[in-house]
């Protein structure tokens, strides 16, 4: 947290001393100050989409010209600092949150603020689990043996499966399994994809699974689930052993949460400073951005279509922003 | 002798586990840091490094708009047109070819080529991506493709002629080309994005890191091959040197190099995936957002694509070199001679202008377009439902009786036996030059703190090698013998060597589920290619005098199989056992994807953490182990062939 606060105050003030340096010129130049494209991110995931061509969509209609580069979530950072990309796609505290630090330590990126969309990444199940794990949603139902062998797989057999994302998204999952006294073994599925195809291939022939799944995203929204209730995460559960139901280990409890944040690469603040600024003040609240991610991934409407929705319905609201 | 020796040390090393810990499992305070001094230098080179008059960072840089130019004037034709002046909607454009256009030309050049086969299938493909709406996709991987295959090519015949020529040149470049080849791409991906930046160019960097190397190789071979005569022919005709290598030598051995560029296109296409992730686009971006979604059947129409295009390059270059130079018996008009290329221009220019005022031409109209997704999607569906119980028994068997032990096996093994055995086999096939260079690859990835992850690796690439020469020599030795099995035999291959893995890695998944199997199945589709191909070659080779021969003596087709041409064609068989495990290999980058705890997976967390330190050491294991084990093959292949008194030929 401290790393994030001091991260914090030093892209701020680079971004204060950029803004200064700008000023002059940011004064007298109408917008936009450059017909330069600005190049925001494209990644691929709905959400992240969505967030870009609202905000593209926007700063175009200030009259900036933008161009949607495709480019890898953890990648990006990398295009960020050079220069190459502009805007990223937002990064999430619960996946990306090494890569971000990195890259705002460097100074050439900027953190850009919270996207105000709180992110939910926890222990998920369809629904049907339950029936073999009766108690559910609450954690102690998971330390029941006829509970994990349900949920076993050849590989873990007699325990349970839980199957995580790849093991560089952390999540301290083997640690909580212990401390809980879990009877289950993490699995890690080497990449997003692969964990949602397990997903989707054991719901749709209703094998018991449960697994890493987040919020907003198109799993959680299509099927019908719930995420594991643990002991509420506090700090003092990760870093004090005495914390919790387990007097005698740490990470008895469940996870922090997290949130989205906008970065920006830092030699753009002189070169478009109202576009940065809009990107500064925007934000998305959660169940909006849930709401939209349904609409393009159950209901199959294109993310652009959806980002022209928003911008349409919420006049009001932007307007504050791009003033 | 001295390799049993090792090998019974090994056991004793691994039993004695405990007597000699240091032994056993390498020490952790032993580790030399590799990584961490990678990533300070690469640091140094893009923050600090300055040659005086530049940085090297800009250096770098400059090369990559150079290299950009090319793709963007490409992509300009092909995809965006080009702006003139202005902007927005008044901006004064020239419109990109329209799709009937490009549709016209490639086939004006099957016709050129006089080939109805080929013609028909170079429209059936154009117009299978027009309509299933990758029309788009296509061309912007057109663009960036045939740059890298034609900066391949030359950049290849170049290195490839250098290295002919100066010994010195090809003593530097062969390791090189090792790496580059066996390298992992995710290991040299964050070292290419700081030094080319985001886009295009390092996109393209990548794809020629990995799809350059077989041009040279060929070159070099073929030079080498070019006859006496044809040398001494240049000479008494008065060639400089210079004339003699580029007007006689080099076209000489064009049948050669055709193979490096079928090689280049290949192993371009093979990037598309990879290409887009760092900003490439096309339809490698298509497959790897439509599979993040899950939606497999538009996954594998883009993936499809890909392939076509690959087998429309390579027909097209293959058969405009084969047709060779052409020489007028009788004097014929221009117009004449290039009638076909004629009309595609006249049709290309009509239909670009024309879509200025009417879109179809333009673009595809969205509503022509269709799409077979659903059917893709459904038939999974269906397996994964129905099929799933005898599916999760076969995998849950292979994982119990067969995948757990090996592993348990493989991890348990002295690291320094596993060293000492590799040294006595290099001793045993090549003499003491081999053993050396092979022990210290090998003892490298114990120094730098990788040995676990590599014994998984060597676990999981062990076990898909064999089950790939398993299943794929016999299909080889079938293709052989039979013609018609030849030909489906070709396409299946052909398909499996373009598809991008990423195509079928999710449909695995689904019916595999997260784990080893999965991987295991990934990567024996990918690695039996070269097991297929090199046995039904080597067979194929064999004399048709020997085989006379073998049959007036009164050998049996099982006798023939066995005694004369399996073993004549053992050498090349043995090839494509290298190549398969090369390939499998190359594979443990997609592996991580799946969830595999081995060297690959350690690239890929380096990716996530831009760390360029951490994934190129991996990246160096990986080479160091594909080296050391392309070498014991080629030494063990090369001692038959003597044995066998096998003329020694030279290969790419």
């Amino acid at each position: 947290m401290l790393r994030t606060i001091s991260n914090a105050i030093a892209g701020l003030a680079v971004a204060g001393l950029l803004a200064v340096a700008g000023q002059p010129q940011a004064a007298k130049a109408d917008v936009p100050e450059s017909k330069d494209p600005i190049k925001l991110v494209i990644m691929g995931y709905s959400g992240d989409n969505i967030i870009m061509y609202i905000y593209g969509g926007l700063i175009e209609e200030l009259g900036y010209s933008v161009e949607y580069t495709p480019a890898d979530y953890l990648g990006q950072f990398a295009g960020l600092k050079a220069g190459d990309l502009h805007i990223g796609s937002p990064g999430w505290d619960t996946t990306a949150k090494a890569a971000m630090a990195d890259a705002w330590d460097s100074g050439d990126v900027l953190n850009m603020g919270n996207m105000g969309i709180a992110v939910n990444e926890d222990w998920w199940y369809p629904l049907y689990v339950k029936e073999v794990c009766p108690g559910l949603p609450d954690w102690k139902a998971l330390q029941e043996p006829d509970c994990a062998e349900a949920l076993s797989v050849a590989e873990t057999s007699p325990k349970g499966r839980f199957l995580s994302g790849p093991i560089e998204w952390g999540g301290h999952d083997a640690e909580r399994v212990e401390s809980l006294d879990l009877p289950f073994e993490v699995i890690h599925a080497g990449s997003d994809g692969a964990l949602t195809a397990e997903f989707v291939a054991s719901i749709k022939r209703k094998q018991p699974i449960v697994g890493w799944t987040w919020e907003p995203f198109w799993l959680p929204a299509l099927y019908e689930g719930e995420f594991v209730e643990w002991p509420e995460y506090d700090d003092a559960c990760y870093e004090d052993p005495s914390w919790g139901p387990n007097a005698n280990m740490a990470f008895d409890c469940g996870r922090p949460r997290g949130h989205m944040w906008k970065s920006a690469w830092a030699g753009g603040e002189s070169i478009w400073p109202k576009a940065y600024d809009v990107w500064r003040k925007f934000e998305l609240n959660a169940k909006e951005m849930g709401d939209m991610v349904y609409k393009s991934d159950v209901d199959g409407v294109p993310t652009q279509e959806v980002a022209k929705q928003w911008i349409a319905d919420n006049e009001s609201r932007w307007k504050t922003w791009v003033e | 002798m001295l390799l049993l020796l090792a090998v019974i040390l090994t056991v004793l090393l691994t039993v004695l586990g405990e007597a000699l810990p240091w032994a056993a499992v390498y020490p952790e305070s032993w580790e030399v840091r590799v990584d961490t001094a990678i990533s300070l230098a690469m640091k140094w080179l893009i923050n600090d490094a300055d040659f005086g008059l530049f940085t090297f960072k800009q250096m770098t840089r400059a090369l990559g708009t150079l290299l950009n130019a090319p793709t963007l004037f490409l992509k300009g034709l092909l995809v965006t047109g080009f702006t003139i002046e202005g902007e927005g909607e008044t901006a004064l454009r020239i419109p990109p070819l329209s799709w009937v256009a490009v549709i016209a030309i490639f086939v004006s050049m099957g016709v050129a080529l006089k080939d109805k086969r080929l013609t028909l299938f170079i429209a059936a493909s154009f117009l299978y991506v027009a309509f299933l709406g990758l029309w788009e996709s296509t061309m912007l991987t057109f663009a960036s493709i045939i740059v890298a295959v034609v900066i391949g090519i030359v950049v290849g015949v170049l290195l490839g002629v250098a290295a002919h020529r100066w010994i010195i040149v090809d003593r530097i470049l062969t390791p090189i080309f090792d790496f580059m080849q066996t390298m992992p791409v995710f290991a040299y991906l964050v070292p290419a994005l700081m030094l080319f930046g985001y886009g295009p160019a390092a996109a393209l960097v990548v794809t020629l890191i990995y799809a350059m190397p077989p041009m040279a190789r060929v070159t070099k071979v073929a030079l080498s091959q070019v006859s006496e005569e044809v040398v001494e022919f240049g000479r008494m005709a008065g060639c400089s040197r210079l004339q003699l290598t580029w007007q006689v030598m080099v076209p000489s051995i064009r049948p050669h190099l055709m193979v490096g560029v079928n090689q280049v296109i290949m192993l371009a296409l093979n990037m598309v995936i990879i290409a887009s992730m760092i900003g490439a686009g096309g339809l490698g971006f298509d497959v790897w957002q439509s599979l993040k979604a899950l939606r497999i059947g538009q996954g594998a129409e883009a993936g499809i694509a890909i392939t076509l295009v690959a087998i429309v390059l390579d027909r097209v270059s293959q058969r405009f070199a084969a047709r060779g130079p052409t020489y007028q018996t009788r004097y014929q008009a221009f117009h004449v001679r290039h009638r076909a290329l004629i009309l595609a221009l006249v049709i290309a220019v009509f239909t670009t202008l024309a879509g200025i005022w009417y879109s179809p031409f333009a673009a595809v109209p969205a509503d022509w377009t269709v799409t077979t997704g659903r059917f893709w999607d459904s038939i999974i569906d269906w397996v994964n439902i129905n099929l799933y119980v005898y599916i999760g028994a076969v995998r849950d068997a292979f994982f119990i009786y067969l995948l757990k032990p090996f592993k348990n096996f493989m991890l348990s093994l002295s690291w320094l036996g596993v060293v000492l055995t590799i040294a006595a086999l290099g001793f045993h096939l090549g003499g003491l030059r081999l053993a050396l260079v092979t022990g210290s690859l090998i003892a490298f990835i114990a120094v730098v703190g990788l040995w676990e992850k590599a014994m998984i690796s060597a676990y999981l690439v062990g076990i898909c090698v064999f089950l790939a020469c398993l299943i794929g020599i016999p299909i080889g030795v079938l293709a052989a013998r039979n013609d018609r099995v030849h030909k489906v035999v070709q396409v299946i291959i052909d398909t499996l060597q373009t598809l991008p893995a990423f195509v079928y890695l999710i449909p695995v998944i689904m019916l595999f589920s997260v784990g080893d199997f999965s991987a295991m199945v990934a990567v024996v589709l990918y690695a039996i290619v070269p097991a297929i191909r090199y046995t039904d070659h080597g067979i194929r080779q064999v004399p048709a005098h020997v085989v006379e021969a073998a049959r007036s003596v009164g050998c049996t087709r099982g006798q023939l199989l066995k005694l004369v041409e399996f073993p004549l064609a053992l050498p090349d068989i043995m090839l494509g056992v290298n190549q398969t495990l090369m390939m499998g290999l190359s594979m443990l980058v997609i592996t991580a994807l799946v969830g595999t705890r081995d060297l690959g997976q350690e690239t890929l967390i380096a990716l996530s953490q831009v760390d360029p330190g951490r994934g190129l050491t991996a990246g160096i294991c990986v080479a160091f182990i594909a080296i050391t084990a392309d070498r014991l093959i080629n030494a063990w292949a090369e001692r038959r062939r003597k044995e066998l008194g096998l003329d020694v030929v030279t290969r790419a």
